[in-house]
């Protein structure tokens, strides 16, 4: 490994890829390379990075090494994963206290904008990296959190990365990376009412496993992918993780550049016009040769709700928890009956018939204004029979939709209306579902534990969690939005 | 990093599918320097019950596996999180390498990083090892990183590793070292680009 064994490329003029048609994933990787490796991986320059709570491992290295944050005007901090979302002004837990103040101390040292506990910018990093126009286009953008894949909605490279990845891109700016293969998931059709971007991505991972991605860059087009709003285009990034894809992207369109205009850290007048010509030469090109082709027909996709311990564990919510019997490996039949354990489902059981405890509305998948008013639209005029909490994706979010009344419905549903953070979803804060409790859920992973240790959780889209709430079991809310907007 | 050539012992069959890094460490106990060791957290949840107490029958809590340096896993091992705690653990466990026929994209980048071998096998050759483990428990593993090897009884079967990780691992070498060799590579391309992009900085604050 020496610089004789390696080639520089050089920005914008052309590589070997760059010889026929090209995807939109060739564009990103060819244009952020700075030095290739015989192998195939390459040194590639990150425009965009976040950190967060959990990056103090990474910090701790930088410090290790008394090394320098070389681009601090590329690292942006935010505070996510473990605020509190009820009585900010005291936290009373000292371990999650010091989280907060490490980060506060991290980023002033080395000269990086935060938003922190108390900042009206705050929020999930995934929300928050959008809302500020911090998102864009045709960047790469990292940070230690797997659903990074989130940013890809806008056709940015984006991927999640480690400590040690986070202390190189401080340290940097640039990390190395193996090109990943080329796959398209093309949706066309006209999904039902009630139906939408997080029932496609659940049927893709049912359909493609939870490494069904493994080693691809996926990117997501079709008709009804282009008619997604920018939300939906998130969430469907978002959990391209769980199929175990480097990253998931949506090419830019004028729904992308529409929505980017006038956000603070976009560009602004001539900048912008610049910006976007450059943007609009990044979708695939026609001809443009993909590894790997998928399509769904949006039409035929019902609400999907997960039933075990993966999301590839995810059915239509007409569909019955399976049996392991039927499983001819012996292998997938015994973890099977593993989840199901967990669970504390049985085979045959009908999953419009499983009982809730508890819902949860929150996460970087699911907490944009969108979002909530999916499931407003579903609780108004009536009452949950479960508890549940509801957390915005952004402290701004909560503030738009406190303007638009969001907040009363949830509360006079019977649900808690409470600060933006991860809360429930990775239950680091101290929300969290109770040992045996089974949750419906907005968020992205129904792992054993995660939403806390021995909680039981169903994913499922905004509208659908709300539907549980009201009827206290899983439900297809399709019926319940007729006659509502 | 200390450099990993091979190793040779007992290894652990955990058997399990679709290990994601919650269950390698749960999110509870991230806040924890790492100073104070992460091994002890190593798979906590599946390891203990309720109460936090063993249970017997996990195989990483049974004597022969306890000090296992290898771990034989099914598919998908380390899916989920990117939390790089979930090798911490593994490595702080002494745990040196694990045999699965896939493995989570960002772990096994970590994993590298902190000298963790990730060798994908075929899935063949991982169901013919967990079941001479469970046969012969104590049955010694010898993993040959040079040679891309894992050898039991009389089978010998290849595995396979990134190129460049596999050098990387060999030699114990550090990124950021390899990296910084390149500094003028990156102060070219940084200007190079600024010209090209000018709208890839954030914009001054609106």
């Amino acid at each position: 490994m020496t610089a004789a064994t390696m080639t520089a490329g050089t920005p914008g003029s052309a590589s070997k890829s760059e010889a026929g048609p090209r995807t939109l994933f060739d564009k990103l990787w060819d244009a952020h390379v700075v030095v290739e490796r015989p192998s195939g991986d390459a040194l590639i320059w990150i425009d965009r990075h976040f950190v967060h709570e959990g990056s103090f491992h990474a910090f701790a290295q930088v410090a290790g090494r008394d090394g320098v944050v070389v681009e601090p005007g590329l690292t942006f901090g935010i505070a996510d994963h473990y605020v509190p979302t009820r009585g900010r002004d005291h936290i009373a837990n000292p371990e999650i206290a010091r989280m907060i103040d490490d980060l506060e101390a991290n980023t002033a040292r080395h000269d990086v904008t935060l938003f922190g506990l108390n900042d009206p910018r705050q929020g999930i990093v995934h929300v928050v990296g959008p809302e500020q126009g911090l998102t864009l286009p045709g960047l790469t953008m990292v940070c230690g959190d797997s659903h990074t894949s989130t940013h890809g909605a806008f056709g940015a490279y984006a991927f999640g990365i480690g400590a040690s990845e986070v202390a190189h891109v401080l340290m940097t700016q640039t990390l190395w990376q193996k090109k990943p293969r080329r796959m398209r998931i093309t949706i066309d059709g006209t999904p039902a009412p009630g139906v939408g971007a997080k029932d496609f991505i659940l049927s893709i991972i049912a359909r493609i496993g939870a490494d069904g991605a493994r080693g691809y860059a996926v990117e997501y087009a079709g008709e009804t992918v282009r008619a997604l709003s920018m939300a939906g285009r998130m969430t469907m990034c978002n959990m391209s993780i769980e199929a175990g894809a480097r990253c998931g992207l949506i090419a830019p369109d004028e729904t992308t550049f529409g929505w980017i205009a006038g956000k603070p850290y976009a560009p602004k007048g001539a900048a912008l016009e610049a910006a976007i010509a450059a943007w609009r030469q990044l979708p695939s090109d026609a001809g443009a040769v993909f590894d790997r082709e998928i399509t769904l027909d949006a039409g035929a996709i019902a609400p999907i709700v997960t039933w075990g311990t993966s999301p590839e564990d995810a059915l239509p919510i007409g569909a019955s928890v399976p049996d392991p019997a039927t499983l001819a490996d012996d292998g997938r039949a015994a973890a099977m009956r593993d989840a199901l354990a967990y669970m504390g489902l049985q085979p045959g059981q009908k999953l419009s018939e499983i009982a809730v405890d508890r819902v949860f509305i929150g996460s970087c998948t699911n907490a944009r204004i969108e979002d909530l008013r999916a499931a407003a639209s579903v609780l108004a005029g009536r009452k949950a029979r479960v508890p549940g909490l509801v957390s915005p994706g952004s402290s701004q979010v909560k503030r738009q939709a406190e303007e638009e009344g969001l907040d009363r419905i949830f509360i006079a549903a019977g649900l808690e209306w409470v600060e933006s953070g991860c809360s429930m979803c990775v239950g680091m804060n101290g929300d969290s579902v109770p040992s045996g409790e089974r949750c419906a859920s907005t968020t992205n992973r129904n792992f054993r534990g995660r939403q806390g240790p021995g909680a039981r959780t169903h994913l499922m889209s905004p509208a659908m969690v709300a539907a549980a709430a009201v009827t206290g079991h899983l439900t297809d809310v399709r019926p319940m939005l007729e006659g509502r907007s | 990093m200390k450099p990993l050539t091979g190793v040779s012992g007992p290894a652990c069959p955990l058997g399990l599918a679709g290990v994601d890094t919650d269950q390698l460490i749960p999110a509870r106990f991230m806040k924890r320097p790492r100073s104070e060791g992460y091994g002890g957290f190593l798979l906590h949840d599946l390891r203990r019950d309720e109460a936090g107490v063993e249970t017997p029958d996990f195989p990483l809590n049974r004597p022969v596996w306890r000090g296992a340096e290898i771990i034989v896993a099914r598919r998908n091992f380390g899916s989920g999180s990117s939390r790089e705690a979930a090798v911490y653990a593994l490595a702080d466990h002494g745990v040196r390498v694990v045999l699965a026929p896939t493995f989570g994209d960002i772990f096994a980048s970590n994993a590298v990083k902190n000298g963790l071998l990730p060798a994908a096998l075929d899935e063949a050759d991982i169901e013919d090892l967990l079941a001479a483990l469970t046969a012969t428990p104590d049955l010694p593993v010898s993993v040959d990183l040079a040679e891309q090897t894992v050898a039991w009884g009389n089978r010998a079967v290849t595995f396979a590793i990134d190129p460049v990780w596999r050098e990387q691992l060999l030699n114990g070498w550090d990124d950021i070292d390899v990296t910084r060799s390149f500094a003028g590579e990156i102060t070219r391309f940084r200007e190079a680009d600024g010209a090209r992009r000018p709208w890839a900085r954030p914009s001054a604050k609106a």
